[in-house]
């Protein structure tokens, strides 16, 4: 029930914004979808908690051997709940920004909005992939009437790239379809028993699709383009919300379907994740372009969680469930930050800004406390997170190489006080120019959705234990799926 | 009464309260309510310490849980303060120096406007809160919190004045050097979860548990825990953030770059004790490390000219000894210069802030000169400071000094001619100072000899306690050898050390060496400081230094040689990755495979000519070429 | 007559209708050797159907098929005879002639 109304509540609503011809109107009409959708995601998480009203099955394509089965686990609640919060975020904080042909950009977002639910809470590998696409067709659409002024060449790269890796996808669930006796349910793929050998080319076939999603080194590079060009509402859900498409993918469609090659192919992965993680951070430290910097900053976290995927021990993943709740949310505090700076002066630039702290000094401690949380200082929710994820590598019993693993991707997390540190003075410290001379300060949506953000950041930064405890039973069964140790014995 | 103990969490909490109502309605107080709120907030706090302290003196300890911090699978974190001998020690000198320093800085920052004042105060309020974390924790997570939070905190106020460029620079110095440090931290974390499975206090030192470390284990974790307390309290290889972090406010550098914050890694290795005396390999390098570190921040102190560059050396030089105590054994002798040092650094600190203020902000020792005629209670209170690091009998610092060398001597008589010499390097320094700043005449302009004049009470009060507890502050140690019994702080810090008692064994001099080495040493010291005051009285060391003095001056170059071989390297790696790698190769390979089926599409282009002829054609050779096939390769 | 004789027959046949229609440049001929290929393929049906209907075992039915494919052939090549001849009037009424390798607009 409550799986089915998060689907439909943005897919109808969406569909109807698009006959709303007055921008205000589609806007409000927008942020009163996402509002509801809020509200039905928190129904999930509060009252209605119970297994009967979590879940929903109905006949689709049963010639297939598909149905429309939607559910809500642990980590799906957290993931609707990030997606439910992120579009009033961003409506709120895009409030005041104009777009041409407003309705069809609103209907474009909640349909979006009704794809990311359907990847999240699909349990049926055909109806995932079905929500995979619709969720990447409104987003092209969205980058490129509403992007920057490259948008036509980038949008048309990032649908191209994710839509091979999604293609090559296709055709893995296809094999383990078969495989399964001709069933696209997950529990069926579940119980399927590959043999090694076809476990190693399922495995590429899914890694390098959920690979480009989240995105890992070396199939990363539509991102930063895409976060430049992308409209910054896009930009936030692409980010904030759209790369866990990918994590989701590892942890629900990857480990646990083909445990042997995970545990075999795992390392590779991650040497491949955490060369992007010291990548990202350098290249990082030399963008002059705010988005770009944030977006490199995105991979080299987006390279951790991955590592922390395929260490599969207990506190890791539990640090990678809530923290891809957390990055979603910083990554979009920093992106409405980035938004508000873009819309005043004008710019992305680094070297053109500075000493916007004297102006606007409510921004600058909203943007210093989603920076730094974004660097996983203690008491911030991202250290949690970090903090799970580090002990879940070095711990890790199925790679030999967790303190290695552990260093590198630690000295990333110097590299990012670097440049997050870089990005902060060269913004908002220093002496005013001409350009920053009138900065104003936030206005009252602004305040708003930064406040929730901050609010966010600082009750899981000191009281996370809910939070984990929602995930608690989901990552057990991840690791009881993807248990090869166990199973070789 | 137990009750007293369960109402610690008060202590962190009223600085908390001050940095939200500070930090919120800075906009809104006035400076004096700022101000108010701001001390007011550390002196409730050192009143519950100080009742703390005597709950614990009289025997009792308490752990208090508070929450489950993160609780995943065997994984327990609670939220617990653990309120002994070693924490109450360090709450009090946290609270009761932070409150004479939040007293000083309500006249030392008056010309701020208000907004900036609230700013200040709310820092320096978080900053005592994570303090005081890192101190009550009872867990080494709780620890890195505070461990952390101080960081921040000292980030934030190195760059209080943001608006000029390298302050800001010295800021994210710090706290990227700190983040350095962080790391390995946690990575001793880890692998204590990996072997104890716990990282509460109580619980990773008891028998139990230590049981289940193997030799190796203690040692890496002793040496990444190690290699962070070098982070946050500034030694060799990591220490050149601490001068630079004197760009903050001269409080901030008295209360956080002096007395408190740096000494956050000697609280952790003497919490952790127990495992250090089990790494004598660790231990060593500990003291050689602090010992290096020692003797090279003193060799630097003795060509600098700001006054606060003199004092941030001299404390990395201190914090050095501190090392040094740790490293040879004698935790209590470090503790002891923890509280000391705390003492007359801030004293000092406080002292050199009197003087910059006096003098319109001009930090330059070289054009003062004189000021004892001006500035009374700052020349006495300086002097106290002065004599007390020193190590001139009588004084804080020569106790907790000779404590320090004494056990030194008893590792390794190598240790001590290395230690003695840089006290005396030390005192040498520190005369220097003073000699120049308040001794032979005033060499400033016209108009700032005008200007000078005694700081106001609220500023010459914290000076005033601070060097009374310089004098006095070093009797709670008395050594064993001049009256037996007297060292009352070994006796009540015993219960934290005692595991370690039993692990080391005593190295035990006898008590005529150690009134030789005692009286030797003190001669030594005095006739340097009367040589340094003498000479630099009468003719300051003005000229620009030549050769030896040269490199000393610019700190054996030690932040142009990280700067060449890390900082430049790395930038240069990046833009190479950003501008070559990012673009031409990876990027490259994707837009070439595009191309690649771009180029495919143009080249098979002929084919589409439009004559049908040509396409009978391609189509029976087709067919033939599949007959061909299925005729050869058929199964 | 052994069945060898039709199959070389309809070789040559259907050889020299390829070569026809890869060779000549005139509609009119390419159409009379598609029609040439499509009756060699109705020769050899028939000749298989034949066969099989006279072979030990066979069924009043055996080999009925390949004669009703020959039908449908015919009726489609007849079709095909119709408008193929249409479309090449239409060519000579517009062009003037009936020369293929003036006809590339296929082309754009």
């Amino acid at each position: 029930m409550i799986a089915l109304l998060l689907i439909l509540v943005p897919l109808l609503s969406g569909i109807a914004t698009f006959f709303i011809k007055k921008e205000q109107a589609a806007r409000s009409w927008a942020m009163l979808a996402a509002v509801v959708t809020l509200a039905v995601s928190l129904l999930g998480l509060t009252v209605l908690n119970k297994a009967n009203y979590l879940s929903f099955h109905a006949t689709w394509l049963p010639e297939l051997g598909s149905s429309f089965s939607v559910g809500l686990d642990g980590m799906g609640q957290l993931l609707c709940l990030l997606t439910s919060l992120a579009f009033p975020l961003v409506f709120l904080a895009t409030w005041r920004r104009s777009y041409p042909n407003g309705h069809s950009f609103f209907g474009w977002m909640l349909l979006a909005q009704a794809g990311l639910m359907g990847v999240f809470l699909a349990t049926d590998a055909l109806l995932f992939y079905f929500f995979w696409e619709l969720a990447l067709v409104p987003m092209y659409f969205i980058c490129s009437r509403w992007g920057g002024e490259r948008r036509i060449p980038v949008t048309f790269k990032f649908f191209v790239y994710t839509f091979a890796g999604s293609v090559i996808m296709l055709v893995g669930l296809l094999y383990v379809y078969f495989s399964a006796g001709n069933s696209f349910a997950m529990h069926d793929f579940y119980a399927v028993r590959l043999t090694s050998k076809e476990q190693t080319f399922l495995f590429w076939m899914f890694f390098v699709a959920f690979a480009i999603k989240m995105p890992i080194f070396p199939f990363h590079t539509w991102q930063p383009d895409t976060y430049e060009q992308s409209p910054t509402a896009a930009t936030m859900i692409l980010s904030g919300v759209m790369v866990k498409m990918g994590l989701l993918g590892l942890l629900r469609w990857l480990l646990p379907v083909l445990p042997i090659s995970s545990y075999a192919w795992g390392d590779v992965a991650s040497g491949m994740a955490v060369t992007g993680i010291i990548y990202a951070s350098l290249i990082a430290m030399r963008q002059d372009d705010m988005k770009r910097l944030i977006a490199y900053s995105s991979i080299a976290h987006i390279g951790l969680m991955c590592i922390t995927i395929f260490s599969e021990h207990k506190t890791g993943l539990q640090g990678v469930m809530i923290q891809m709740f957390n990055h979603g949310i910083n990554i979009i505090g920093l992106w409405i930050i980035v938004e508000i700076i873009e819309r005043q002066f004008g710019t992305r630039k680094m070297s053109q800004l500075g000493g916007i702290a004297q102006k606007a000094p409510v921004m600058a401690i909203f943007f210093v406390i989603i920076a730094f949380a974004n660097i996983a200082l203690p008491l911030t929710n991202g250290f949690i997170g970090e903090f799970l994820m580090f002990n879940g590598i070095l711990n890790s019993t199925v790679t030999k190489y967790g303190v290695l693993l552990t260093v590198l991707a630690g000295t990333g997390i110097i590299l990012g006080a670097v440049y997050t540190l870089g990005m902060i003075r060269k913004t908002f410290y220093g002496e005013v120019n001409e350009l920053t001379a009138n900065a104003r300060d936030l206005k009252w949506n602004e305040s708003l959705a930064l406040t929730i953000i901050v609010a966010i950041i600082i009750v899981l930064g000191i009281y996370p234990q809910p939070v984990l405890n929602l995930t608690n039973e989901i990552t057990d069964t991840i690791l009881k799926n993807a248990d090869v140790l166990s199973i070789k014995k | 009464m137990k009750n007293a103990l369960q109402l610690a969490y008060l202590i962190p909490l009223f600085p908390l309260l001050g940095f939200l109502l500070n930090g919120l309605g800075r906009k809104y107080f006035s400076k004096s309510l700022i101000g108010t709120i701001g001390s007011g907030a550390i002196l409730a706090s050192f009143a519950v310490s100080l009742w703390v302290f005597f709950q614990v003196k009289s025997g009792n300890t308490h752990v208090a849980h508070y929450f489950n911090f993160i609780s995943v699978g065997d994984l327990k974190i609670p939220f617990a303060f653990q309120i002994d001998q070693l924490s109450s020690l360090f709450l009090l000198i946290i609270t009761g120096i932070g409150f004479l320093i939040h007293l000083y800085s309500t006249a030392y920052m008056h010309d701020e406007k208000p907004e900036h004042f609230g700013r200040y105060f709310a820092y320096l309020n978080l900053f005592v809160f994570s303090m005081l974390l890192l101190v009550m924790g009872a867990n080494f997570v709780i620890m890195f919190i505070g461990w952390e939070g101080v960081g921040l905190c000292s980030y934030l106020l190195i760059g209080f004045w943001f608006r000029k460029e390298e302050y800001n620079k010295a800021a994210s110095k710090a706290f990227i050097m700190n983040r350095i440090g962080d790391l390995a931290f946690l990575i001793a974390l880890f692998w204590l979860i990996n072997k104890t499975g716990t990282v509460t206090f109580l619980e990773v030192f008891s028998a139990e548990s230590l049981s289940k470390l193997s030799d190796r284990d203690i040692t890496v974790i002793t040496a990444l825990l190690f290699v962070g307390a070098t982070g946050k309290s500034a030694q060799i290889p990591l220490y050149t953030w601490l001068p630079d972090a004197m760009a903050g406010p001269t409080p901030v550098s008295a209360l956080i770059h002096a007395a408190t914050m740096v000494t956050a890694g000697i609280y952790m290795i003497a919490r952790s004790n127990v495992l250090y005396s089990m790494a004598p390999a660790v231990m060593t390098v500990i003291a050689i490390v602090g010992l290096a570190t020692a003797l090279l921040a003193a060799t630097i102190a003795l060509k600098q000219n700001d006054i606060k560059k003199v004092l941030a050396y001299s404390t990395v030089s201190q914090l050095g000894y501190m090392f040094l105590a740790l490293g040879t054994g004698s935790y209590v002798a470090a503790v002891f210069h923890v509280m000391t040092h705390a003492f007359f650094k801030a004293l000092m600190f406080l002292g050199s802030g009197s003087v910059i203020h006096a003098m319109g902000g001009e930090q330059d020792i070289r054009k003062m000169g004189g000021l004892s005629k001006y500035m009374k209670i700052t020349n006495i209170t300086f002097l106290v400071g002065c004599l007390a690091i020193a190590g001139i009998p009588g004084l804080s610092g020569f106790f907790s000094k000779d404590e320090i060398l004494a056990g030194a001597f008893a590792t390794s008589p190598v240790f001590y001619a290395i230690g003695l010499f840089t006290a005396l390097l030390t005192a040498f320094y520190m005369f220097r100072l003073y000699a120049t700043t308040f001794r032979g005449s005033f060499r400033g302009t016209h108009e700032q000899e005008h200007h000078l004049h005694e700081s106001p009470a609220a500023m010459t009060i914290p000076l005033i306690v601070l060097a009374v507890l310089s004098i006095v502050g070093g009797y709670v140690g008395v050594p064993e050898f001049i009256a037996a019994g007297a060292h009352s702080l070994k006796d009540f810090l015993y219960p934290v050390f005692e595991p370690s008692y039993k692990i080391l064994q005593e190295h035990h001099v006898s008590h005529e060496t150690e009134w030789g080495l005692t009286i030797g040493s003190t001669i030594a010291i005095l006739a340097v400081v009367i040589y340094a005051w003498t000479r630099f009285s009468k003719k300051p060391d003005l000229a620009e230094p030549q050769g030896l003095g040269k490199v000393l001056a610019n700190k054996w170059y030690v932040d142009e040689i990280y700067d060449a071989v890390i900082v430049k390297p790395l930038n240069k790696l990046g833009a190479l990755l950003n501008n070559i790698v990012e673009t031409k190769v990876i990027d490259g390979i994707v837009n070439g495979v595009g191309r690649l089926v771009n180029y495919g599409g143009r080249q098979l282009r002929w084919v589409q000519s439009g004559q049908v002829g040509l396409y009978v054609l391609l189509m029976v050779l087709s067919m033939i070429v599949i007959f061909v096939l299925q005729f050869f390769f058929r199964k | 007559m052994p069945i060898n004789y039709y199959i070389f027959l309809a070789i040559a046949l259907f050889s020299i209708g390829v070569v026809g229609v890869l060779t000549r440049r005139n509609a009119i001929i390419i159409f009379m050797c598609i029609e040439l290929m499509l009756n060699s393929v109705n020769l050899l049906l028939v000749a298989f159907s034949k066969m099989h209907h006279l072979a030990a075992g066979a069924t009043p039915t055996t080999g009925i098929d390949g004669q009703l494919f020959v039908f449908f052939i015919m009726v489609v090549a007849a079709a095909e005879v119709s408008v193929g001849l249409a479309i090449i009037v239409m060519m000579y009424r517009n062009i003037h002639s009936v020369d293929v390798n003036f006809l590339n607009r296929l082309k754009h």
